[in-house]
């Protein structure tokens, strides 16, 4: 979250924010950069925010296995997000704990705390693409979007659920990502995601999510209650519904480190 | 024992009178596991009274927790079974947690009884020092005892710091007579010796500060107080030769630290040991290597070297003393948690060698089965391995969560 101090993006905003996006004159890379940066900042501020998560995966043949989560994050000024992540179900890895900086640029760091030893594990965060609790997620996939991470390609406006949409294909920046490019659908009016497509690392189409019942929290914060992601290589697909969200509950810095990740439970 | 427990128990309700609920809502919330453990030897046993091939245990570990003040207060109850067929020592109760917990801004105490893990490497816990070793649970160690504490948890710009007072201290647990996967020799618990007068009584403090500085987590503590490993002395009791266990005073420096470097995790322990006879260091280094999402699939292979060291050599009384390590571990990252270890130990002043695999699944939403084999092949009597030298065993474990 780097807008405020680089110049040329501070500049990008106030532009953006006097001009409408489809007004100015610009390469395709340009404007997708420009929509995602609009994006980006029509969301600030919401300092701290508390969710439970359930997921459902589904396998080929429809068996169900159910992930319960509560998660707290903290938005930080200049870089990525903290998050502290718990799980409550399956049951043999209740009390197990997620804490992350993620950064905008480069690795983030990560700790595992596993309540059978009550042992702390600092853990390599190069395994962006692999699978979240054994779901359809992948972990880069759950981590907060920041500008940084990728480049852009604006590649037509279409209609979606949200009214009229952009389409917009990003390229990770990251090699360890588990992708070759995103193409993603924001609307006009609010930059809500409704939908994106994945394609894996030899360029075929791998997943694809969609964005379910979005609310506004506090006048500008838009969630979904659901999140469906769909493998069209594997048949599986995993659905991961929000509930209880709650903002600005006065969460700090202080309420991410490793003694509130012990006993985070 | 008794009466540190007693004083804990007052400690805690103390704490918990004193900290009025500010709102009438008391969360409350029971989980936990029940298991059957089921062993089978593929060799007949070395020592005597050792006669069987197979044994099954049955352990239940509940968890009851409360929590109010909004989170700011909470208390956790974790009382410990395990029901053994064979061995009357290995069938045994504790209380592995039984504490309150209260936080402030940037400050916690918990008081209680409590389990604390330090330390980073995989195939030896050399700074963890805070717990006793339940031995008879199982042989890797990993099994702690619940240990009465007030612990006073300190959060800083510069780490951090953790002030430990240790009200009484809990002997190890031994095999008995009939259990297997002990030395040819009896420990005879009950005649515990002490060098201090205080014996289990004898007040513990320690001291330890951790930070995390970039890419490297490291810590550092002081213990002074009763070393929780014992010196075994050989007594001969009504015409029997037994081993009695001794604990002395210590004094313990410990340092850790991980380097965590993209795909690599670089980690050393050591400790500096001052007693009433030895004083000496120990180290335990090495590295965890993962390729991530092999053959194109969600699984990760990860590589683990380590090398034990003990500056007495083969004088040591540990068994890790000039030891080589070498583990592999696949996770399928599949809905099932599927994993894999195996892990390979050699003693490079004894020539001996150890196997252990590890396999674990989950079955539905409650169920976890692991099956884990080890293997022993260590001939010279000299070395402290060589009394597994016929326990190689298999062992099925079935887990039912809550």
């Amino acid at each position: 979250m780097n807008l405020l101090t680089n110049p040329f993006k501070s500049l990008l905003i106030a532009t953006l924010v006097a001009t409408p996006v489809a007004a100015i004159a610009e390469t395709p890379e340009e404007k997708g950069m420009a929509i995602s940066v609009a994006a980006k900042q029509s969301d600030l501020g919401w300092q701290d925010m508390q969710a439970q998560m359930n997921m459902v995966l589904r396998n080929k043949q429809g068996q169900e296995s159910v992930r319960e989560i509560r998660m707290k994050s903290l938005e930080i000024e200049d870089d990525g997000d903290k998050s502290l992540s718990v799980f409550d179900k399956p049951r043999d890895v209740k009390g197990t704990a997620f804490l992350s900086f993620s950064h905008a640029v480069g690795a983030d760091d990560q700790w595992l705390y596993l309540p059978a030893l009550k042992r702390v594990k600092r853990i390599a965060s190069r395994n962006k693409s692999g699978p979240f609790m054994g779901s359809e997620f992948a972990y880069e996939d759950l981590s907060s979007f920041e500008i940084e991470k990728y480049t852009y390609k604006f590649l037509r406006d279409e209609a979606c659920e949200g009214g009229t949409c952009y389409v917009v294909e990003q390229y990770p920046v990251d090699k360890n990502s588990g992708y070759t490019r995103r193409v993603v659908w924001l609307d006009h009016n609010e930059y809500r995601v409704w939908k994106i497509d994945f394609y894996d690392r030899k360029d075929s189409p791998l997943k694809t999510l969609t964005y379910h019942g979005y609310n506004e929290y506090l006048g500008k914060h838009w969630r979904p209650d659901m999140m469906k992601m769909v493998n069209h290589q594997t048949g599986k697909s995993t659905d991961l519904s929000y509930n209880s969200y709650e903002f600005k509950t006065g969460l700090t810095d202080k309420d991410f480190n490793k003694n509130t990740l012990k006993r985070a439970r | 024992m008794a009466d540190q427990k007693a004083l804990l128990s007052a400690l805690v309700a103390a704490g918990l009178a004193t900290a009025q609920p500010l709102q009438a809502e008391t969360y409350f919330e029971i989980s936990g596991k029940v298991a059957a453990e089921l062993r089978g030897f593929t060799q007949d046993a070395q020592f005597a009274d050792q006669d069987h091939d197979s044994n099954l245990s049955l352990i239940a570990e509940p968890e009851f927790y409360w929590e109010w003040n909004d989170g700011i207060d909470s208390l956790t109850f974790t009382p410990y079974l395990r029901v053994d067929e064979n061995d009357s020592e290995r069938t045994h109760g504790d209380i592995r947690e039984l504490s309150w917990v209260h936080v402030g801004e940037d400050w916690e105490l918990r008081t209680g009884i409590r389990k604390v893990f330090w330390g980073v490497t995989e195939f030896q816990h050399l700074v963890d020092v805070i717990n006793q070793t339940d031995g008879v649970d199982d042989f890797d160690g990993e099994d702690k005892l619940g240990q009465p504490m007030i612990n006073l948890s300190l959060v800083r710009d510069w780490g951090i710091v953790d002030l430990f007072v240790l009200p009484g201290f809990r002997e190890r647990t031994f095999a008995g007579r009939e259990g297997r996967l002990r030395g040819g020799l009896i420990v005879d618990t009950d005649a515990a010796e002490y060098e201090s007068s205080a014996e289990e009584k004898h007040i513990d403090t320690a001291v330890r500060w951790s930070h995390t500085v970039g890419d490297f987590d490291l810590g550092a503590y002081w213990f002074h107080g009763t070393n929780r490993d014992p010196e075994l002395q050989v007594r001969t009791q009504g015409g029997n030769t037994v081993l009695v266990p001794r604990y002395v005073q210590m004094d313990q420096i410990g340092f850790d630290l991980q380097a965590t470097l993209d795909s690599w995790l670089w980690k050393v322990e050591t400790i500096w040991r001052d007693t009433e006879t030895e004083d000496y260091f120990a180290a335990q280094g090495g590295f965890e290597y993962t390729f991530y999402g092999i053959q194109e699939s969600a699984a990760d292979l990860g590589v683990l070297l380590e090398y034990g060291w003990d500056e007495r050599g083969e004088d040591a009384s540990a068994s890790i003393q000039n030891d080589l390590f070498f583990g592999g571990r696949i996770t399928l990252n599949d809905a099932a948690s599927t994993e894999m270890l195996a892990g390979v130990g050699y003693d490079l002043d004894y020539d001996s060698q150890s196997l252990i695999v590890e396999a674990s699944r989950r079955y539905g939403d409650n169920w976890k089965v692991s099956v884990d084999g080890r293997f022993f092949s260590a001939d010279d009597p000299a070395d402290l391995a060589s009394a597994f030298d016929k326990d190689d065993h298999i062992q099925l474990t079935v887990e039912r969560y809550f």
